[in-house]
């Protein structure tokens, strides 16, 4: 059994290279969930944008079976059940049953892919939970360029998006493309589930991309300043995690979502909100 | 600009089908503007279809509707709609001026700063019905009274021709019901604005009515105050006894409880022979052996004033509970 100790020399080892990849990728994870987090509450699709990281298992699982990316066949596979999803309107991201359903066979299709291959078996823990200290350069260049399309579409499509995840009986009645909407909104969670997942893994991933959202809705009066607070609970997550992480040998995953969580729990006491 | 003859909602020979269902059909009438009108029916005749309708997000199997001088659903952006139970499941922290804003600005793709005169809109809006201090509430902190006034005010803010309102009384409250019937009225009289109100309680919106859309037998039908306050449609049209009595507050319509009525009054439902009696005198020239009349034995009709009956029903109906509604002072 692990002895949980101190390290002293935990400043070393944040200053380290491989520690350096993942604080940047902490800053590229925080902007896309902040800013695509909000509309997941707005829209009620919490427990959709949950299921696209299971959808996304077999992907990954299977992209290590053919000796691809993970990050490649996580996205592809997320993005086909966003697709799925968002064709089938918005009333059908709040279908829990069926989209359960799903959520239970992707995971078990995932398992059959990792099973196959030796190399994807040994993965199947990091695709599960994680492995922050792990992310490559390439991995970065990759979450920096989604998240600057992930900005600027959101830049355009902010006030049709907002008004159709609020109210979409009346946008789609002033003429808003209410489908569309939808379509691009499980499109873009696709792309920012796909980039969370190597920070804590499909199954923790709920706590990075909602749990954030969730906790700036309570302490703030626009959607604007929710996704700058959200962006900044979400960095302070990841950050504080891997601080702790390499003072003490506790997995960087776990802290990460214990933060998060923790934050949430502090602030619907204080803010004294049952909604959430 | 649009003449004032022309009428604000025309129907005419329209009829709509959804999952292979008709669910009205022959549907001609004209709505004129500056008018309140309701649309009554009993529950699933066609009440929200018919603003779907209206709003082009349906489209008809048969006939054609004109809104606005357009066909239906090309003058949405001059349309206010609030559809039933708006706004109550908002799950966000959007606060009532910002939702108000987006009655504006919803629909632009985009990067926009919001104007003056956008702010300027919002702020006057938000006095007209009342929210005034409430500007940075969120909409789940507001009571359910004043979200639906902020509901009203989202499809104000652009200052439509038309509003649409779906239910707008429903879980509301005696006072927050009469405050949005009084909004309503002075957004007819000092706007001249063309209102159309789905309920299924005509009671709080009499005072104010011009007329009714009625949903009877399948076919929407037109017709004054004068004619909607006549017990026998009423009673069909409800499928129970209704009667009108006429009190010190104005017109209201009472279901009478055979429990509580004086014997040999009556009971509530509506006999076979009622029924065939009221279709004979007011469709057999439109609609040809219906099904209601089989069977039934005509007798004679008995015509029941528009405004009046016996004035113990009259005190019976306010005094002991069986009122289906309440008036209020016009």
């Amino acid at each position: 059994m692990t002895t949980f100790s101190y390290n002293p020399d935990w400043w070393h080892l944040l200053t380290g290279s491989f520690m350096s990849n993942a604080l940047i990728a902490g800053v590229l994870i925080a902007v896309a969930a902040g800013a695509v987090g909000y509309f997941t509450i707005t829209r009620r699709s919490t427990f959709a944008a949950h299921a696209l990281a299971h959808i996304g298992l077999p992907g990954a699982t299977g992209a290590v079976l053919l000796g691809l990316p993970v990050s490649w066949g996580m996205g592809v596979f997320a993005l086909g059940g966003a697709l799925a999803i968002g064709a089938l309107g918005k009333k059908a991201s709040q279908r829990e049953i069926a989209t359960g359903t799903v959520l239970a066979f992707a995971t078990g299709l995932g398992l059959f892919f990792a099973r196959m291959s030796s190399s994807a078996t040994k993965q199947m823990q990091s695709i599960l939970f994680g492995s922050i200290l792990t992310i490559s350069r390439s991995e970065l260049l990759g979450f920096a360029v989604f998240d600057a399309v992930l900005l600027v579409v959101l830049a355009c499509a902010y006030r049709p998006l907002l008004f159709s995840s609020l109210n979409e009986q009346v946008a789609q009645a002033k003429g808003v493309p209410v489908r569309l909407m939808g379509l691009l909104y499980m499109a873009l969670m696709a792309g920012v589930i796909t980039v969370a997942t190597p920070a804590v893994g499909t199954l923790l991933v709920f706590a990075l991309v909602v749990t954030p959202s969730a906790t700036a809705i309570m302490l703030t009066r626009s959607p604007l300043s929710a996704m700058v607070c959200s962006t900044l609970l979400c960095l302070g997550s990841i950050w504080g995690g891997l601080l702790l992480a390499a003072m003490f040998p506790f997995p960087p995953s776990f802290i990460i979502v214990t933060i998060s969580a923790a934050l949430w729990l502090v602030v619907r006491l204080v803010t004294g909100r049952n909604q959430h | 600009m649009e003449k004032e003859a022309e009428p604000c909602i025309e129907f005419r020979q329209a009829a709509v089908q959804r999952g292979g269902r008709t669910i009205w059909s022959e549907g001609t009438f004209a709505i004129q503007r500056g008018t309140v009108t309701a649309i009554v029916g009993t529950n699933g005749a066609g009440k929200t279809t018919m603003i779907d309708v209206e709003l082009g997000l349906l489209p008809l199997c048969h006939g054609s509707v004109t809104v606005l001088g357009r066909p239906a659903g090309q003058a949405n952006g001059r349309i206010g709609y609030v559809p039933q139970n708006y706004m109550d499941d908002v799950d966000s922290n959007v606060t009532v001026d910002q939702s108000i804003l987006l009655g504006i600005t919803g629909t632009r793709f985009g990067f926009h700063r919001v104007t003056r005169e956008q702010r300027g809109a919002v702020a006057d809006i938000i006095d007209f019905v009342g929210l005034h201090g409430k500007e940075r509430m969120r909409l789940n902190e507001l009571s359910g009274g004043l979200r639906q006034r902020a509901a009203i005010a989202q499809a104000l803010v652009s200052h439509p021709d038309l509003l649409l309102l779906d239910e707008p009384l429903a879980n509301l409250d005696l006072a927050s019901q009469s405050a949005i019937v009084e909004l309503f009225a002075r957004l007819n009289r000092e706007w001249g604005m063309t209102i159309q109100i789905v309920s299924h309680d005509l009671n709080m919106l009499l005072p104010i009515l011009t007329g009714a859309v009625y949903l009877l037998d399948g076919h929407p039908h037109y017709s004054g105050m004068s004619t909607v306050l006549d017990s026998q449609l009423l009673t069909h049209l409800y499928g129970t006894k209704v009667e009108v009595v006429t009190t010190p507050q104005g017109d209201m319509f009472v279901t009478p409880n055979p429990d509580m009525e004086p014997a040999g009054h009556g009971d509530g439902t509506l006999d076979a022979s009622e029924a065939a009696c009221f279709f004979k005198q007011h469709y057999a020239h439109s609609h040809p052996a219906g099904q209601q009349s089989q069977g039934a034995t005509p007798s004679r009709a008995t015509p029941q004033s528009a405004a009046a009956t016996q004035p113990d029903t009259a005190t019976q109906g306010s005094t002991q509970g069986s009122t289906q509604g309440f008036t209020q002072e016009d």
